[in-house]
């Protein structure tokens, strides 16, 4: 496997605060890899700055050997580089549907025709691929009238629909309800294992990362702390106390 | 260089001098707009009609003060008397019942609210002072002329337009900094404008916050146009001329910058005063080649600070 | 409202027009102009779509006439002077909208209204090129070669103004079904998620723009023709106050809207206008907050009521049902 994704020096201080203090980060192709850590660390910035909505002040990012710095979130995701959001970013005004179906024409960049956003081809996409994340029933609902759980799948669902080959998740599951976390989970794994797509997803549910994570990142205070598959991360005492804010002595009893 | 100097040299520094004066009356609206725009987050396109009615409800003070006889230097307290009162009634008026019904809402929405009520006090105006020109100079005359020393000349000004224009201006700018900064009102006036939910919950009354913000910069709308008034005359259109003037002195400062304002202000009042003596045609356009030529370059003002969208 | 129902209320409008026209000579200029004024309007509407409202657009329709009023002399014929004129109120408006794309909302609307004021102050000051507020007499121009007088002159405008709003409410009306216009809404709603989609945001605001400023410019060139006298109230801010008046009045969800507020307006103020003159613009005001906060649908939005016997929740600046 070769990297598909190269982090090298990444450095950003907002302030005081240094979000990235030398990030290097790899990912591989096809892995999911979690990054974990403790609030405000600076995760999402890595997500920020590989999509192009911040510029770090050191360091490259290179996409299959590209650089991505210095390029608008636009031209990102047009060679493959796809992001959701932690608050869901859909289009309010239209349906569920409508806003794949946007996605879908985002894709094929078939702005300047005039014929109709829901055409067959890409509505009967948009709803298969909208099936497959469970909202087949959502379909035709406008977008400021779903639940959180929803919007969110919603929201990963139109970066899929844009057909990455890399996909950058913003704690993917924060606001679906508990009891159809692992539900969800599993099904978007199913999708983006189908699709081939490999991704990049900050996380907090440790449950989370343990069930679909190849290879996990601790961030703590601008820095990859720890790298490795779950296993071990999430055996690491000092990992458990820095990240979950578990006493080291407990750690052992917590790890399922 | 030497003889367009000794030519022009007098008109040069009457346009400096208009500058200042016009500056002074412009930062009044400016900062008012701005202050609203702050806690309310709408921008008041009838905010200059709100200048104009402090200017005309002034002259028309002035006017009938002079007709009862009242001794003359009542006629300066008339003018912060006038827009007092102009603030005081259509500010609350104004928020109460109209801003307060979209509040919340879409952005355009709040937009064309206030353009209506532009349009609907553009003609009061009208209705109330007719469309010949409005003026009563009785303060600038009470308090005569200096000579001013420019170069080897010396020009004789109205210490009117000299001192107490960008003298109250000043004030103000003083003013409000120290209110800001010392005071629990203004402290509370700031935590709103940078973050109204925070705000609310630490138990702050946002909409009497809202209500008396709009009033405070309502008035001051209206005190520039009571103070500008002894010097020109108001005239139908001159709230549309003024809302788009003090719009542009608040988006090349920066919007919510106060300081950045009276600077902005001041640059815009000596261009236009200058285009007026040289080359008069283009007055109109060179507040506007200023704002522009600033966007341009700094799309946030000279002093703003650019927004990152939070996603 | 389906496109087949929307085309039919539009041929009825159209019948009930020409019958008006028929009927009483005078309205044929009076409709001429609503007409035309309804085509800057569908450019409101557009740019609404994007939660952008502009109060200077009646720059491009002043544009446009004076285009044609200085062209007038040199090309007096209607067939070239009319493309002509529209034309260059779309380079306008794409000088104009790459300057104002980069902005949002307020400084949206009001950078809008800010070029229209340098505009129509230009036009009053540089008087050796525009007579300033006398304004400037078009002659006669040909017809495809014809030289038509009075009322052929004037059925020939009345008939291009008609085709013009129906070519341009079908182009608008896809325009908003297509991936162009439902991008516009996007704007409105999440404008950062276009950008993450792949979508130049500013393009899309600034293609919508840009066929604003040429339907503005074709209503300013059929103003022009049909007056035959151009002055600098036509850029005034009360002029675009107009626009933004008859398109929340018509109904910002539908095409329709814009020439229902269009004909509406034009007929009020005609009958109108003369006996509060001073009190006009204090009317409108008061109309158009009643609309805002009563009838957020427009007229179109309560002949729908009407129709449906339910009522409509749509808003200003929402699209058709």
């Amino acid at each position: 496997m070769s990297a598909l994704l190269s982090a090298r020096g990444l450095r950003l201080a907002f302030g005081g605060v240094r979000a990235a203090d030398g990030i290097d980060l790899d990912v591989m192709e096809r892995e999911f890899l979690a990054i974990i850590g403790p609030n405000g660390a600076g995760k999402t910035t890595f997500i920020n700055m590989t999509t192009g909505h911040l510029r770090p002040q050191a360091g490259s990012i290179t996409y299959r050997g590209v650089e991505l710095l210095g390029r608008k979130p636009r031209d990102i995701v047009r060679m493959g580089v796809a992001r959701s959001f932690q608050l869901p970013q859909l289009f309010t005004e239209h349906t569920v549907l409508e806003n794949a179906t946007l996605a879908i024409a985002a894709r094929e960049g078939g702005w300047a025709s005039l014929r109709p956003l829901l055409r067959p081809a890409w509505r009967e996409e948009a709803a298969e691929l909208l099936g497959r994340f469970g909202l087949a029933s959502a379909l035709h609902r406008r977008a400021d009238a779903l639940n959180e759980g929803t919007r969110k799948l919603a929201d990963i669902a139109m970066a899929v629909a844009l057909r990455p080959r890399l996909l950058l998740m913003d704690e993917p599951t924060s606001g679906v309800a508990a009891a159809d976390k692992m539900a969800v989970v599993e099904t978007l794994a199913r999708v983006l294992r189908d699709e081939g797509v490999t991704a990049v997803f900050v996380e907090h549910d440790m449950d989370v990362v343990a069930r679909i994570a190849d290879r996990v990142a601790v961030w703590g205070q601008g820095k990859i702390a720890a790298l490795g598959p779950p296993r071990q991360i999430l055996s690491d005492p000092i990992v458990l106390r820095d990240v979950i804010g578990i006493p080291v002595g407990e750690a052992a009893d917590a790890v399922p | 260089m030497t003889g367009w100097f000794s030519e022009n040299g007098l008109l040069l520094g009457l346009a400096l001098l208009d500058g200042l004066a016009s500056a002074a009356a412009i930062f009044m609206v400016a900062v008012g707009l701005n202050l609203v725009f702050g806690v309310l987050r709408i921008l008041n396109v009838a905010h200059g009609s709100l200048y104009a009615i402090g200017g005309y409800g002034a002259a028309s003070l002035a006017a009938a003060m002079a007709a009862m006889g009242l001794p003359g230097w009542l006629s300066l307290p008339a003018l912060v008397v006038a827009a007092a009162l102009a603030g005081v009634l259509l500010g609350p008026l104004i928020e109460r019942l109209l801003l307060r019904r979209v509040e919340g809402q879409e952005p355009v929405l709040q937009l064309l609210v206030t353009f209506a009520l532009f349009m609907i006090l553009e003609d009061v105006q009208k209705l109330l002072w007719g469309v010949q020109p409005v003026s009563n100079d009785a303060a600038m005359r009470l308090l005569g002329t200096v000579d001013v020393p420019f170069g080897q000349d010396v020009i004789p000004y109205t210490a009117y337009q000299l001192f107490v224009l960008p003298g109250v201006a000043v004030a103000t700018l003083l003013g409000l900094a120290w209110f800001t900064r010392r005071t629990l009102a203004g402290r509370i006036i700031v935590a709103v404008t940078e973050d109204r939910e925070a705000a609310a919950s630490q138990g702050i009354d946002s909409s009497k916050v809202m209500m008396l913000t709009f009033t405070a910069g309502a008035a001051l709308a209206a005190l520039g146009g009571a103070l500008a008034s002894p010097v020109s005359a108001m005239v139908p259109g001159v709230g549309a001329s003024t809302i788009v003037l003090s719009f542009a002195v608040v988006a090349t400062a920066g919007l919510g910058q106060v300081e950045g304002a009276a600077l902005a202000a001041l640059l815009i009042g000596l261009g236009r005063s200058i285009a007026v003596y040289f080359e008069p045609e283009l007055e109109v356009v060179v507040p506007y080649l200023i704002m522009v030529a600033v966007l341009l370059v700094r799309p946030q003002g000279l002093f703003g600070v650019p927004e990152t969208r939070r996603i | 409202m389906s496109a087949r129902n929307e085309f039919l209320l539009g041929l009825l409008g159209a019948a009930l027009l020409v019958l008006l026209a028929l009927s009483a000579p005078w309205l044929r200029f009076v409709l001429t102009v609503a007409l035309a004024k309804g085509l800057a309007v569908l450019g409101i509407l557009l740019l609404l779509r994007a939660g952008q409202v502009s109060f200077g657009h009646a720059l491009f329709v002043a544009l446009a006439a004076y285009a044609a009023a200085f062209l007038a002399p040199l090309l007096p014929e209607v067939a070239l002077l009319l493309p002509a004129a529209a034309l260059v109120a779309a380079l306008g408006g794409l000088v104009a909208g790459l300057f104002v794309m980069r902005y949002r909302d307020i400084f949206f609307g009001m950078l809008n209204l800010a070029l229209s004021m340098v505009f129509y102050s230009l036009l009053e000051k540089l008087y050796g090129l525009t007579h300033g507020t006398d304004g400037i007499r078009l002659p006669l121009p040909r017809v495809l070669g014809l030289t038509l007088e009075g009322a052929a002159y004037e059925w020939v405008l009345f008939a291009l103004a008609l085709s013009f709003a129906f070519g341009f409410a079908a182009l608008v009306r896809l325009w908003l079904a297509a991936p162009l216009g439902q991008a516009l809404s996007g704007i409105k709603t999440r404008e950062a998620r276009l950008e993450f989609m792949g979508v130049p945001a500013r393009r899309v605001l600034l293609a919508a723009y840009i066929l604003s400023a040429l339907m503005a410019g074709c209503g300013g060139a059929l103003v022009a023709l049909t007056s035959r006298h151009v002055t600098p109230a036509l850029a005034y801010w009360t002029a675009s106050g107009e626009l933004v008046f008859i398109a929340i009045l018509g109904g910002a969800g539908s095409v329709l809207g814009a020439f229902l507020g269009a004909v509406v307006y034009e007929l009020t103020r005609v009958y109108a206008a003369a006996t509060i003159a001073d009190a006009w613009q204090l009317i409108l005001g008061t109309v158009l907050l009643l609309v805002i906060l009563f009838a957020p649908g427009g007229l179109v939005g309560m002949l729908r009521g009407l129709l449906h016997r339910r009522p409509t929740p749509a808003k200003a600046g929402e699209r058709p049902a």
